[in-house]
């Protein structure tokens, strides 16, 4: 191995999120990833591929999508369509196959990276018929009788949000990671690294009204990473300085541009709610 | 000497296999985490663990085996040099927290303590956790100081700051300890399927295409269905709290496999008997909660109704006004179960007792005839008869 993956100009991993990448590359096994929505999983991929200045290819599941699609499709019906019009093409079975992405992938003579984004939005079969392929990395291709071997295992870097439980067969064949919700020292620097001319007391402030929103009991959706570098960009958008954040100043403390922090109508209702309690009790 | 580490994790009943755990000794041998514990931690948990939720049984058995490293570390090291401490500790130290040393009666007699400590420690605690002072009544304890984290921070900074990782238990409330046998379940449940045309069309229609293919006179024309799926609606009510605490394990499994197993799958809490309030989250059963009414007017009838608890209470908390131990009802809870019967025909009660003991408890019985007989246990066996009941036609 020649390259390790570290956090780049803009975007921080954790050191064990950097083992993590390391060992699958070591030990040519997928990564399965999952986290809070918003701890950036699907950006890993890319990061990683940029770093690491392998090409990346990315697969992205919805619920329709089939294990088959993302090695191979048989386009039969434009061959037939193909031979009711006397097509020369039609001759070749091989002129409709089209390569899907991991096979894309399994041609790269270097190190690529491929990402399958949001694994557990397809049906729940979908794993297990990927297992041989990600295991020894080759599959058949039953039309033209070959073998597709990848020439350079690639890195293979799936995320999962959750909403299904993959199967234990698959499991066993992937690395596992959990990225945790940053603490507010790694968050900083995260900040830091996509706002690098944002004032000190200002990403003070807006630190803390965010992990202080984060605390509210009973609130649906919790404002993620994401979330809150929109929020930033808006707050440098207005220029709105520091003290507006501060919960004294006004006796209100619900920040500024909260829109951007709270996505969900109940959610703004039950803070407003507790900004009018926190009220009445001064 | 990692062998040992693999029982233990399967003890904690962590599904591990031998695949995790030759992939991690191939991993060592690579040197992917060598010669750093936290490097390792990090390592065997990215091998071994495959599921957020047994991070917290992972870090304390790690946390157990480590220190029982340590041990074995003592008694190959043996005593530590006392001079070694006394110089570690005013490195440590800042000038405030010297003083009070003074006035707790001096360094040599702290240190007798400690040492006194230390012996009684070892007597009391073999093999088990052997941190001085995380008890935080001990004088060593207020400042932070025990043998072994000085010990640790002797080799270097990083492994005493890997140490607080596992003891941190940051995902401790992620674990929900959930049986894995819902096999058998997942099984009996499976039957509950019909299957339903629904949804994106996806799927080559061949019937289709050859009928339309022929009307176009044998110029080709693709048709498309929607792929099938189960279209079976389920509904479950679980009981929780009181004594329902002893069937947690079983009541779990089942939510487990039928989570699995539908794909229009909801799910409501009550207390030993529906009223005209539900909820969904259990933390906020006060604050939160779904008007029975409006349940039974969100949902269609197709739904089939699962409701399981044990129905074991007093009489009165199901026929009279009023009888709820919680909170005063205005209707009985017979009214309500009526009601939701009404609207939904297909339903069926699971109760987690065994059947022996049902015409024992009035309480069953009267729920057992409010349900128009179509009480079962909450076994395999039960749950097949359950759905036999629910595809019934009414």
């Amino acid at each position: 191995m020649t390259k390790k993956f570290e956090s780049t100009d803009n975007y921080i991993a954790t050191d064990d999120l950097a083992l993590a990448v390391n060992a699958a590359i070591t030990l040519g096994r997928p990564l399965l990833i999952k986290g809070e929505p918003g701890t950036g999983k699907t950006q890993l991929a890319e990061e990683v591929a940029r770093s690491l200045a392998a090409p990346l290819y990315r697969w992205h599941i919805k619920s329709t999508t089939k294990a088959q699609q993302g090695l191979y499709e048989y386009d039969a019906v434009s061959r037939l369509r193909d031979s009711q019009l006397g097509d020369e093409k039609v001759h070749d079975i091989a002129n409709y196959i089209i390569k899907g992405k991991l096979w894309e992938a399994f041609e790269e003579e270097q190190l690529s990276v491929l990402l399958i984004d949001e694994i557990d939005k397809a049906d729940i079969e979908f794993p297990n018929d990927l297992l041989l392929e990600i295991d020894k990395m080759e599959f058949h291709v039953y039309e033209t009788r070959e073998t597709i071997v990848a020439k350079h295992r690639p890195l293979v870097i799936i995320t999962s949000n959750n909403e299904k439980e993959l199967p234990d067969a698959f499991l066993r064949r992937c690395f596992f990671h959990y990225i945790k919700f940053p603490d507010a020292e790694t968050m900083q620097k995260i900040v830091e690294v996509h706002y690098p001319s944002i004032k000190k007391d200002l990403l003070a402030a807006a630190l803390n009204a965010f992990f202080a929103i984060r605390e509210v009991q009973g609130i649906k959706k919790k404002p993620s990473t994401s979330e809150l570098l929109d929020w930033l960009k808006l707050l440098l958008a207005d220029e709105i300085p520091a003290d507006a954040l501060h919960a004294d100043e006004s006796g209100s403390i619900i920040p500024k541009l909260h829109g951007a922090l709270l996505k969900n109508e109940q959610d703004v209702h039950l803070f407003e709610r507790l900004v009018f309690l926190n009220k009445r009790k001064q | 000497m990692l062998i040992e580490l693999l029982f233990r994790l399967r003890n904690a009943r962590i599904p591990v296999s031998i695949t995790e755990y030759l992939a991690m000794l191939d991993g060592l041998n690579q040197g992917v985490a060598n010669y750093s514990i936290d490097d390792f931690y990090h390592f065997a948990r990215l091998c071994l663990i495959k599921d957020e939720r047994h991070f917290d049984r992972f870090d304390k058995v790690f946390g157990d085996y480590v220190n029982g490293l340590h041990n074995l570390f003592d008694e190959v090291i043996g005593d530590i040099p006392e001079e070694w401490l006394r110089m570690e500790a005013e490195r440590l130290f800042s000038e405030e927290e010297k003083k009070e040393i003074e006035a707790l009666g001096g360094w040599d007699k702290i240190m007798d303590t400690l040492r006194e400590r230390m012996e009684e420690q070892k007597g009391r605690h073999q093999g088990g956790s052997k941190w001085i002072g995380t008890g935080g009544t001990s004088p060593f304890g207020a400042y932070g100081y025990n043998p072994a984290g000085v010990r640790i921070g002797q080799k270097s900074g990083r492994q005493g700051r890997a140490i607080k990782v596992w003891d941190k238990r940051e995902y401790k409330n992620l674990d929900s300890e959930r049986e894995l046998g819902t096999r058998n379940f997942k099984m009996a449940l499976r039957k509950l399927r019909r299957f339903a045309r629904e949804g994106a069309q996806d799927q080559f229609d061949l019937n289709g295409t050859i009928d339309a293919t022929a009307r176009n006179a044998g110029l080709l024309d693709i048709k498309m269905a929607a792929e099938r799926r189960n279209a079976i609606k389920v509904l479950l009510l679980f009981d929780v709290g009181g004594s329902m605490d002893y069937h947690v394990a079983v009541s779990e499994e089942l939510f487990s496999a039928a989570r699995s197993e539908f794909k229009h799958l909801e799910y409501y809490y009550f207390h030993n008997f529906v009223y005209e309030k539900l909820w969904k989250d259990n933390r906020r059963r006060h604050n939160e909660t779904v008007s029975t009414d409006e349940f039974i007017r969100t949902y269609a009838a197709d739904y089939r109704v699962i409701i399981v608890g044990d129905a074991t209470m007093s009489p009165y908390e199901i026929t009279a006004p009023g009888g709820s131990v919680e909170h005063w009802n205005e209707e009985a809870g017979a009214v309500w179960i009526n009601r939701i019967l009404e609207k939904f025909p297909h339903a069926a009660w699971l109760n987690p007792e065994p059947a022996a003991y049902w015409s024992r408890v009035p309480s069953v019985k009267i729920t057992h005839e409010l349900m128009q007989e179509r009480m079962y246990g909450l076994t395999v066996d039960g749950i097949g008869k359950a759905i036999d009941g629910l595809k019934r036609k009414h």
